[in-house]
Protein backbone atom coordinates (compact mmCIF):
# COMPACT_ATOMS: atom_id res chain seq x y z
CA UNK A 1 0.00 0.00 0.00
CA UNK A 2 3.24 2.44 0.66
CA UNK A 3 3.57 2.88 -3.23
CA UNK A 4 0.22 3.72 -3.66
CA UNK A 5 0.39 5.81 -0.73
CA UNK A 6 4.10 7.58 -1.64
CA UNK A 7 2.46 7.97 -5.73
CA UNK A 8 -1.04 9.61 -4.95
CA UNK A 9 -0.18 12.57 -6.92
CA UNK A 10 0.79 10.99 -10.01
CA UNK A 11 -1.94 8.11 -9.97
CA UNK A 12 -4.35 11.01 -8.85
CA UNK A 13 -3.60 13.08 -12.07
CA UNK A 14 -3.26 9.96 -13.97
CA UNK A 15 -7.16 8.89 -12.75
CA UNK A 16 -7.75 12.99 -13.58
CA UNK A 17 -7.02 12.07 -17.21
CA UNK A 18 -9.25 8.48 -17.47
CA UNK A 19 -12.03 10.69 -15.55
CA UNK A 20 -11.79 13.28 -18.40
CA UNK A 21 -11.13 10.94 -21.37
CA UNK A 22 -14.67 9.16 -19.98
CA UNK A 23 -16.92 12.54 -19.70
CA UNK A 24 -15.51 13.77 -23.11
CA UNK A 25 -15.93 10.46 -25.48
CA UNK A 26 -19.15 9.97 -23.44
CA UNK A 27 -21.11 13.00 -23.86
CA UNK A 28 -19.60 12.70 -27.77
CA UNK A 29 -20.57 9.82 -28.24
CA UNK A 30 -24.24 10.33 -26.87
CA UNK A 31 -24.68 12.84 -29.35
CA UNK A 32 -23.20 11.47 -32.11
CA UNK A 33 -24.76 7.82 -31.19
CA UNK A 34 -28.59 9.55 -31.00
CA UNK A 35 -27.67 12.05 -34.55
CA UNK A 36 -26.35 8.00 -35.75
CA UNK A 37 -29.48 6.74 -34.58
CA UNK A 38 -31.98 9.88 -36.33
CA UNK A 39 -30.44 8.54 -39.91
CA UNK A 40 -31.18 5.21 -39.16
CA UNK A 41 -35.16 5.72 -38.70
CA UNK A 42 -35.20 8.73 -41.04
CA UNK A 43 -36.95 8.23 -44.46
CA UNK A 44 -33.75 9.10 -46.61
CA UNK A 45 -32.70 6.05 -47.75
CA UNK A 46 -28.97 7.48 -48.26
CA UNK A 47 -29.29 8.69 -44.88
CA UNK A 48 -30.20 5.49 -43.18
CA UNK A 49 -27.56 3.28 -45.50
CA UNK A 50 -24.48 5.48 -44.39
CA UNK A 51 -25.93 5.22 -40.75
CA UNK A 52 -26.16 1.39 -41.16
CA UNK A 53 -22.59 1.57 -42.56
CA UNK A 54 -20.93 3.21 -39.66
CA UNK A 55 -22.61 0.94 -37.01
CA UNK A 56 -21.28 -1.76 -39.15
CA UNK A 57 -17.84 -0.85 -39.48
CA UNK A 58 -17.25 0.88 -35.68
CA UNK A 59 -18.76 -2.34 -34.52
CA UNK A 60 -16.67 -4.58 -36.15
CA UNK A 61 -13.46 -3.30 -35.92
CA UNK A 62 -11.39 -3.88 -32.22
CA UNK A 63 -10.88 -0.79 -30.28
CA UNK A 64 -7.64 -1.40 -30.14
CA UNK A 65 -6.46 -1.44 -33.97
CA UNK A 66 -8.61 1.58 -34.67
CA UNK A 67 -6.38 3.03 -31.21
CA UNK A 68 -3.41 2.21 -33.26
CA UNK A 69 -4.51 3.35 -36.97
CA UNK A 70 -5.47 6.63 -35.31
CA UNK A 71 -1.96 7.20 -33.62
CA UNK A 72 0.40 5.26 -36.04
CA UNK A 73 -1.27 6.17 -39.31
CA UNK A 74 -3.31 9.03 -39.29
CA UNK A 75 -0.22 11.39 -38.51
CA UNK A 76 1.29 9.61 -41.84
CA UNK A 77 -1.60 10.77 -43.65
CA UNK A 78 -0.89 14.07 -42.11
CA UNK A 79 -3.55 14.39 -39.40
CA UNK A 80 -1.43 15.13 -36.27
CA UNK A 81 -3.26 15.99 -32.68
CA UNK A 82 -2.24 15.55 -29.07
CA UNK A 83 -2.33 12.11 -28.05
CA UNK A 84 -4.97 12.12 -25.15
CA UNK A 85 -7.14 14.03 -28.37
CA UNK A 86 -6.80 11.20 -30.59
CA UNK A 87 -7.64 8.97 -27.96
CA UNK A 88 -10.86 10.77 -27.17
CA UNK A 89 -11.92 10.58 -30.45
CA UNK A 90 -11.41 7.38 -31.54
CA UNK A 91 -13.62 6.53 -28.69
CA UNK A 92 -16.31 8.65 -29.23
CA UNK A 93 -16.72 7.37 -33.04
CA UNK A 94 -16.36 3.67 -31.39
CA UNK A 95 -18.98 4.04 -28.53
CA UNK A 96 -21.29 6.38 -30.93
CA UNK A 97 -21.59 3.29 -33.09
CA UNK A 98 -22.94 0.88 -29.20
CA UNK A 99 -24.71 4.34 -28.24
CA UNK A 100 -26.76 4.19 -31.57
CA UNK A 101 -27.26 0.38 -31.28
CA UNK A 102 -29.13 0.85 -28.06
CA UNK A 103 -31.09 3.94 -28.73
CA UNK A 104 -32.33 2.07 -31.79
CA UNK A 105 -33.21 -1.00 -29.87
CA UNK A 106 -35.25 1.55 -27.19
CA UNK A 107 -37.12 2.95 -30.56
CA UNK A 108 -38.19 -0.57 -31.44
CA UNK A 109 -39.21 -1.25 -27.82
CA UNK A 110 -42.32 1.49 -28.93
CA UNK A 111 -45.18 -0.19 -29.98
CA UNK A 112 -46.20 0.59 -33.81
CA UNK A 113 -49.81 0.91 -32.31
CA UNK A 114 -48.69 4.37 -30.64
CA UNK A 115 -47.10 5.80 -33.74
CA UNK A 116 -50.78 4.95 -35.56
CA UNK A 117 -52.82 6.31 -32.47
CA UNK A 118 -50.81 9.41 -32.78
CA UNK A 119 -51.21 9.71 -36.77
CA UNK A 120 -54.69 8.59 -36.34
CA UNK A 121 -55.32 11.89 -34.11
CA UNK A 122 -53.71 13.86 -36.79
CA UNK A 123 -50.11 14.86 -34.91
CA UNK A 124 -47.37 15.25 -37.75
CA UNK A 125 -44.59 12.77 -37.61
CA UNK A 126 -42.38 15.38 -35.68
CA UNK A 127 -44.95 16.00 -32.85
CA UNK A 128 -45.49 12.35 -32.98
CA UNK A 129 -41.75 11.55 -32.67
CA UNK A 130 -41.55 14.29 -30.06
CA UNK A 131 -44.32 13.51 -27.82
CA UNK A 132 -44.72 10.09 -27.95
CA UNK A 133 -42.14 7.82 -29.51
CA UNK A 134 -39.17 9.54 -27.81
CA UNK A 135 -40.28 10.22 -24.31
CA UNK A 136 -41.34 6.40 -24.33
CA UNK A 137 -37.97 5.17 -26.29
CA UNK A 138 -36.14 7.01 -23.47
CA UNK A 139 -37.45 4.69 -20.60
CA UNK A 140 -36.25 1.73 -21.98
CA UNK A 141 -32.69 2.83 -22.77
CA UNK A 142 -31.25 4.48 -19.63
CA UNK A 143 -29.84 1.19 -18.55
CA UNK A 144 -28.20 -0.18 -21.95
CA UNK A 145 -26.92 3.42 -21.81
CA UNK A 146 -25.16 2.53 -18.70
CA UNK A 147 -23.86 -0.14 -19.80
CA UNK A 148 -22.38 0.90 -22.99
CA UNK A 149 -20.75 3.88 -20.50
CA UNK A 150 -19.20 1.27 -18.31
CA UNK A 151 -17.68 -0.49 -20.71
CA UNK A 152 -16.62 3.28 -22.28
CA UNK A 153 -14.90 3.43 -18.71
CA UNK A 154 -13.30 0.33 -19.09
CA UNK A 155 -12.04 1.05 -23.12
CA UNK A 156 -10.19 3.86 -21.45
CA UNK A 157 -7.59 1.61 -20.03
CA UNK A 158 -6.28 0.80 -23.95
CA UNK A 159 -5.18 4.55 -23.90
CA UNK A 160 -2.33 3.10 -21.75
CA UNK A 161 -1.48 1.27 -24.99
CA UNK A 162 -0.55 3.73 -27.11
CA UNK A 163 0.95 6.02 -24.61
CA UNK A 164 -1.89 8.08 -22.89
CA UNK A 165 -0.63 8.27 -19.23
CA UNK A 166 -4.20 7.28 -17.22
CA UNK A 167 -4.41 5.17 -14.09
CA UNK A 168 -3.60 2.34 -15.70
CA UNK A 169 -0.46 3.34 -17.43
CA UNK A 170 0.29 5.15 -14.34
CA UNK A 171 -0.11 2.24 -11.79
CA UNK A 172 1.95 0.19 -13.95
CA UNK A 173 4.54 2.85 -14.11
CA UNK A 174 4.55 2.67 -10.45
CA UNK A 175 5.06 -1.39 -10.35
CA UNK A 176 7.57 -0.83 -12.31
CA UNK A 177 9.39 0.67 -9.66
CA UNK A 178 8.04 -0.65 -6.18
CA UNK A 179 7.10 -3.94 -7.81
CA UNK A 180 4.49 -3.98 -5.55
CA UNK A 181 1.83 -5.74 -7.78
CA UNK A 182 -0.64 -6.71 -5.63
CA UNK A 183 -1.63 -3.93 -3.89
CA UNK A 184 -1.16 -1.43 -6.83
CA UNK A 185 -3.02 -3.47 -9.29
CA UNK A 186 -5.98 -4.19 -6.55
CA UNK A 187 -6.15 -0.39 -6.03
CA UNK A 188 -6.42 0.22 -9.54
CA UNK A 189 -9.24 -2.28 -9.78
CA UNK A 190 -11.17 -1.05 -6.42
CA UNK A 191 -10.92 2.84 -8.83
CA UNK A 192 -12.54 1.62 -11.85
CA UNK A 193 -15.23 -0.26 -9.66
CA UNK A 194 -15.81 2.50 -7.67
CA UNK A 195 -16.15 4.38 -11.05
CA UNK A 196 -18.57 1.73 -12.98
CA UNK A 197 -20.94 1.59 -10.21
CA UNK A 198 -20.87 5.27 -10.12
CA UNK A 199 -22.31 4.88 -13.44
CA UNK A 200 -24.79 1.81 -12.87
CA UNK A 201 -26.01 3.70 -9.89
CA UNK A 202 -26.81 6.90 -11.60
CA UNK A 203 -28.42 5.16 -14.52
CA UNK A 204 -30.46 3.20 -11.66
CA UNK A 205 -31.82 6.70 -10.34
CA UNK A 206 -32.47 8.33 -14.26
CA UNK A 207 -34.29 5.11 -14.94
CA UNK A 208 -36.37 5.19 -11.88
CA UNK A 209 -37.34 9.37 -12.08
CA UNK A 210 -38.69 8.23 -16.14
CA UNK A 211 -40.04 5.28 -15.61
CA UNK A 212 -43.95 4.78 -16.63
CA UNK A 213 -46.16 4.51 -13.60
CA UNK A 214 -47.92 1.17 -13.30
CA UNK B 1 -79.43 14.53 -50.91
CA UNK B 2 -76.79 15.52 -48.65
CA UNK B 3 -72.97 14.76 -49.50
CA UNK B 4 -71.98 11.24 -47.76
CA UNK B 5 -69.54 11.40 -45.18
CA UNK B 6 -67.37 8.91 -46.76
CA UNK B 7 -67.29 6.96 -49.80
CA UNK B 8 -65.46 3.95 -51.71
CA UNK B 9 -65.29 3.95 -55.28
CA UNK B 10 -63.35 0.66 -56.69
CA UNK B 11 -61.18 0.70 -53.64
CA UNK B 12 -58.36 -2.28 -54.54
CA UNK B 13 -55.41 -3.22 -52.14
CA UNK B 14 -52.75 -5.82 -52.04
CA UNK B 15 -50.61 -7.02 -49.34
CA UNK B 16 -48.26 -8.36 -51.50
CA UNK B 17 -49.52 -11.29 -53.23
CA UNK B 18 -52.41 -11.30 -51.19
CA UNK B 19 -55.33 -9.29 -52.81
CA UNK B 20 -57.13 -7.84 -49.36
CA UNK B 21 -59.65 -5.50 -50.81
CA UNK B 22 -61.12 -5.96 -54.35
CA UNK B 23 -63.16 -3.12 -56.05
CA UNK B 24 -64.85 -2.18 -52.59
CA UNK B 25 -68.01 0.24 -53.29
CA UNK B 26 -69.39 1.62 -49.90
CA UNK B 27 -71.14 5.15 -49.18
CA UNK B 28 -71.37 5.94 -45.77
CA UNK B 29 -74.63 8.84 -44.77
CA UNK B 30 -74.01 11.72 -42.14
CA UNK B 31 -75.38 9.87 -39.18
CA UNK B 32 -75.07 6.79 -40.60
CA UNK B 33 -74.12 3.67 -38.41
CA UNK B 34 -72.61 1.22 -40.59
CA UNK B 35 -71.28 -2.18 -39.32
CA UNK B 36 -68.98 -4.46 -41.01
CA UNK B 37 -68.86 -7.91 -40.32
CA UNK B 38 -67.07 -10.82 -41.44
CA UNK B 39 -64.70 -13.49 -40.97
CA UNK B 40 -61.11 -13.10 -40.27
CA UNK B 41 -58.89 -12.13 -43.03
CA UNK B 42 -61.65 -10.97 -45.02
CA UNK B 43 -60.09 -7.75 -45.36
CA UNK B 44 -62.95 -5.54 -42.99
CA UNK B 45 -60.04 -4.19 -41.08
CA UNK B 46 -58.16 -3.27 -43.92
CA UNK B 47 -61.00 -1.48 -45.32
CA UNK B 48 -61.48 0.37 -41.96
CA UNK B 49 -58.31 1.52 -41.64
CA UNK B 50 -58.20 2.78 -45.63
CA UNK B 51 -60.99 5.36 -44.61
CA UNK B 52 -58.08 7.67 -42.64
CA UNK B 53 -55.38 6.33 -44.64
CA UNK B 54 -53.62 4.67 -42.24
CA UNK B 55 -53.52 2.10 -45.18
CA UNK B 56 -52.60 3.19 -48.71
CA UNK B 57 -54.92 1.60 -50.99
CA UNK B 58 -53.36 0.80 -54.62
CA UNK B 59 -56.20 2.21 -56.78
CA UNK B 60 -59.78 3.55 -56.43
CA UNK B 61 -61.00 6.28 -54.84
CA UNK B 62 -61.77 7.19 -51.04
CA UNK B 63 -63.85 10.57 -50.29
CA UNK B 64 -64.56 12.00 -46.26
CA UNK B 65 -67.21 14.69 -46.07
CA UNK B 66 -66.67 15.44 -49.85
CA UNK B 67 -63.21 15.96 -49.81
CA UNK B 68 -60.25 12.95 -51.22
CA UNK B 69 -57.95 11.59 -49.23
CA UNK B 70 -54.68 13.47 -49.30
CA UNK B 71 -50.73 12.02 -49.65
CA UNK B 72 -49.08 11.71 -46.50
CA UNK B 73 -48.46 15.00 -44.99
CA UNK B 74 -50.11 17.85 -43.22
CA UNK B 75 -53.52 17.96 -45.43
CA UNK B 76 -53.77 14.43 -44.61
CA UNK B 77 -52.91 15.25 -40.37
CA UNK B 78 -56.12 17.81 -40.72
CA UNK B 79 -58.33 15.05 -42.20
CA UNK B 80 -57.16 12.70 -39.51
CA UNK B 81 -58.31 15.40 -37.18
CA UNK B 82 -61.31 15.51 -38.14
CA UNK B 83 -61.98 11.30 -38.08
CA UNK B 84 -61.85 9.51 -34.97
CA UNK B 85 -60.62 5.90 -34.54
CA UNK B 86 -60.44 3.44 -31.83
CA UNK B 87 -58.56 0.33 -32.04
CA UNK B 88 -58.21 -3.05 -31.08
CA UNK B 89 -55.33 -2.81 -28.79
CA UNK B 90 -56.88 0.61 -27.53
CA UNK B 91 -53.26 2.38 -28.17
CA UNK B 92 -53.43 4.57 -24.95
CA UNK B 93 -50.09 6.59 -24.49
CA UNK B 94 -48.29 4.57 -21.74
CA UNK B 95 -46.20 7.26 -20.81
CA UNK B 96 -49.19 9.76 -20.01
CA UNK B 97 -52.21 9.89 -17.57
CA UNK B 98 -55.63 9.28 -18.89
CA UNK B 99 -56.38 13.03 -18.66
CA UNK B 100 -53.52 13.89 -20.24
CA UNK B 101 -54.15 11.08 -22.93
CA UNK B 102 -57.26 12.62 -23.60
CA UNK B 103 -55.73 16.60 -23.83
CA UNK B 104 -52.52 15.85 -25.70
CA UNK B 105 -54.29 15.94 -29.30
CA UNK B 106 -56.62 19.09 -28.69
CA UNK B 107 -52.99 21.12 -26.62
CA UNK B 108 -50.67 19.94 -29.99
CA UNK B 109 -53.20 19.52 -33.03
CA UNK B 110 -56.29 21.84 -32.38
CA UNK B 111 -54.12 24.57 -30.14
CA UNK B 112 -56.84 24.63 -27.62
CA UNK B 113 -55.70 26.24 -24.08
CA UNK B 114 -54.90 24.05 -21.59
CA UNK B 115 -57.67 24.94 -19.12
CA UNK B 116 -60.33 24.53 -21.97
CA UNK B 117 -58.60 20.91 -22.63
CA UNK B 118 -58.83 20.26 -19.18
CA UNK B 119 -62.43 20.92 -18.74
CA UNK B 120 -63.33 18.86 -22.00
CA UNK B 121 -61.38 15.92 -21.43
CA UNK B 122 -62.99 15.87 -17.86
CA UNK B 123 -66.39 15.87 -19.36
CA UNK B 124 -65.51 13.70 -21.69
CA UNK B 125 -64.23 11.46 -19.33
CA UNK B 126 -67.28 11.79 -16.89
CA UNK B 127 -69.06 10.63 -19.99
CA UNK B 128 -67.55 7.49 -20.67
CA UNK B 129 -67.66 6.61 -16.69
CA UNK B 130 -63.94 7.49 -16.10
CA UNK B 131 -63.75 10.47 -14.30
CA UNK B 132 -61.70 9.07 -11.08
CA UNK B 133 -59.50 7.40 -12.93
CA UNK B 134 -58.39 10.41 -14.86
CA UNK B 135 -54.79 10.53 -13.19
CA UNK B 136 -54.33 7.12 -13.78
CA UNK B 137 -51.92 5.38 -15.85
CA UNK B 138 -53.09 3.34 -18.84
CA UNK B 139 -51.87 0.43 -17.50
CA UNK B 140 -53.46 0.86 -14.46
CA UNK B 141 -56.33 0.55 -15.89
CA UNK B 142 -58.37 -2.34 -17.22
CA UNK B 143 -59.15 -3.19 -20.73
CA UNK B 144 -62.62 -1.52 -20.77
CA UNK B 145 -61.49 1.13 -19.03
CA UNK B 146 -59.03 1.45 -21.13
CA UNK B 147 -61.20 1.46 -24.28
CA UNK B 148 -63.31 3.53 -22.51
CA UNK B 149 -60.35 6.02 -22.39
CA UNK B 150 -59.60 5.62 -25.74
CA UNK B 151 -63.19 6.55 -26.83
CA UNK B 152 -62.90 10.27 -24.94
CA UNK B 153 -59.30 10.63 -26.71
CA UNK B 154 -60.74 10.67 -30.10
CA UNK B 155 -63.65 12.73 -29.11
CA UNK B 156 -61.89 15.22 -27.91
CA UNK B 157 -60.81 16.00 -31.44
CA UNK B 158 -64.53 16.80 -31.92
CA UNK B 159 -64.65 14.54 -35.03
CA UNK B 160 -67.30 13.56 -37.99
CA UNK B 161 -66.58 10.62 -38.42
CA UNK B 162 -65.58 7.32 -35.85
CA UNK B 163 -63.82 4.66 -36.78
CA UNK B 164 -63.91 1.75 -34.46
CA UNK B 165 -61.65 -1.48 -35.62
CA UNK B 166 -62.36 -4.52 -33.04
CA UNK B 167 -62.84 -1.87 -30.19
CA UNK B 168 -64.08 -5.14 -28.44
CA UNK B 169 -62.24 -7.78 -29.69
CA UNK B 170 -59.13 -7.59 -26.95
CA UNK B 171 -61.44 -7.57 -24.23
CA UNK B 172 -62.59 -10.01 -21.45
CA UNK B 173 -66.57 -10.57 -21.57
CA UNK B 174 -67.91 -9.18 -19.16
CA UNK B 175 -66.14 -5.70 -20.27
CA UNK B 176 -67.28 -5.83 -23.52
CA UNK B 177 -70.50 -4.34 -22.32
CA UNK B 178 -69.13 -1.33 -20.73
CA UNK B 179 -67.95 -0.17 -24.15
CA UNK B 180 -70.66 -1.20 -26.40
CA UNK B 181 -72.83 1.38 -23.91
CA UNK B 182 -70.53 3.51 -24.77
CA UNK B 183 -71.24 3.12 -28.16
CA UNK B 184 -74.24 2.63 -28.14
CA UNK B 185 -75.26 5.97 -27.08
CA UNK B 186 -72.73 7.77 -29.34
CA UNK B 187 -74.96 6.57 -32.29
CA UNK B 188 -77.80 7.57 -30.72
CA UNK B 189 -76.44 11.38 -30.34
CA UNK B 190 -75.91 10.97 -34.19
CA UNK B 191 -72.38 10.33 -34.46
CA UNK B 192 -71.29 8.66 -38.49
CA UNK B 193 -69.78 5.88 -37.46
CA UNK B 194 -67.72 2.78 -39.24
CA UNK B 195 -67.65 -0.11 -36.78
CA UNK B 196 -65.41 -3.32 -37.33
CA UNK B 197 -67.47 -5.79 -34.85
CA UNK B 198 -67.71 -9.46 -34.22
CA UNK B 199 -70.62 -8.13 -31.75
CA UNK B 200 -73.51 -9.54 -33.50
CA UNK B 201 -75.94 -7.88 -30.77
CA UNK B 202 -74.46 -4.63 -31.28
CA UNK B 203 -75.16 -4.87 -35.12
CA UNK B 204 -78.68 -5.71 -34.43
CA UNK B 205 -79.25 -2.85 -32.05
CA UNK B 206 -77.02 -0.30 -33.32
CA UNK B 207 -76.12 -0.28 -36.74
CA UNK B 208 -78.59 1.28 -39.50
CA UNK B 209 -76.71 -1.30 -42.40
CA UNK B 210 -74.44 -4.21 -42.05
CA UNK B 211 -71.79 -4.81 -44.21
CA UNK B 212 -70.75 -8.25 -44.33
CA UNK B 213 -67.34 -8.65 -46.44
CA UNK B 214 -65.82 -12.00 -47.33
CA UNK B 215 -62.09 -12.83 -49.54
CA UNK B 216 -61.60 -8.62 -49.72
CA UNK B 217 -65.54 -8.36 -51.20
CA UNK B 218 -68.67 -6.82 -49.60
CA UNK B 219 -70.60 -9.46 -50.24
CA UNK B 220 -74.02 -8.50 -48.98
CA UNK B 221 -75.09 -4.57 -47.25
CA UNK B 222 -79.09 -4.71 -45.60
CA UNK B 223 -80.31 -3.23 -42.70
CA UNK B 224 -79.73 -5.23 -39.45
CA UNK B 225 -83.30 -6.77 -39.44
CA UNK B 226 -83.11 -7.95 -43.29
CA UNK B 227 -79.71 -8.94 -42.97
CA UNK B 228 -79.73 -11.25 -39.77
CA UNK B 229 -83.17 -12.55 -40.34
CA UNK B 230 -83.70 -12.90 -44.21
CA UNK B 231 -79.73 -13.41 -44.83
CA UNK B 232 -79.51 -13.30 -48.63
CA UNK B 233 -76.26 -14.82 -49.68
CA UNK B 234 -74.93 -18.34 -49.16
CA UNK B 235 -71.59 -16.96 -47.59
CA UNK B 236 -73.44 -14.61 -44.82
CA UNK B 237 -75.75 -17.34 -43.98
CA UNK B 238 -72.97 -19.96 -43.27
CA UNK B 239 -70.94 -17.61 -41.10
CA UNK B 240 -73.91 -16.41 -38.87
CA UNK B 241 -75.01 -20.43 -38.49
CA UNK B 242 -71.43 -20.73 -37.19
CA UNK B 243 -70.85 -17.41 -35.13
CA UNK B 244 -74.56 -17.75 -33.75
CA UNK B 245 -74.23 -21.34 -32.78
CA UNK B 246 -73.37 -20.84 -29.17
Amino acid sequence: MTAVIENLDPLLRALGTTVLILVISAAGSLVLGVLITVARVSPIPVLRGAAWAYVQVFVNVPLLALLLLAVFALPDAGLLMPLTTTVIVVLTVYEAAYVAEAVRSGINTVASGQVEAARALGLRLSQTLRHVVVPQAVRAVVQPLGNVMIALLMNTALAATVGVVELTSAVNKVNLVAAQPIPIFTAAGLTYMALALAIGLAAGRIEKKVAIHR
Amino acid sequence: MTTPMVILRGVDKHFGELHVLRSIDLEVAPREVVVVIGPSGSGKSTLCRTINRLEPIDSGEIRVDGQPLPAEGAQLAQLRADVGMVFQSFNLFGHLSVLDNVMLAPLKVRKVGKATARTEAMALLERVGIADKADRFPAQLSGGQQQRAAIARSLAMHPKLMLFDEPTSALDPEMVNEVLEVMTSLAADGMTMVVVTHEMGFARRAADRVVFMDAGQIVEVAPPAGFFDATRSERARSFLSNVLAH
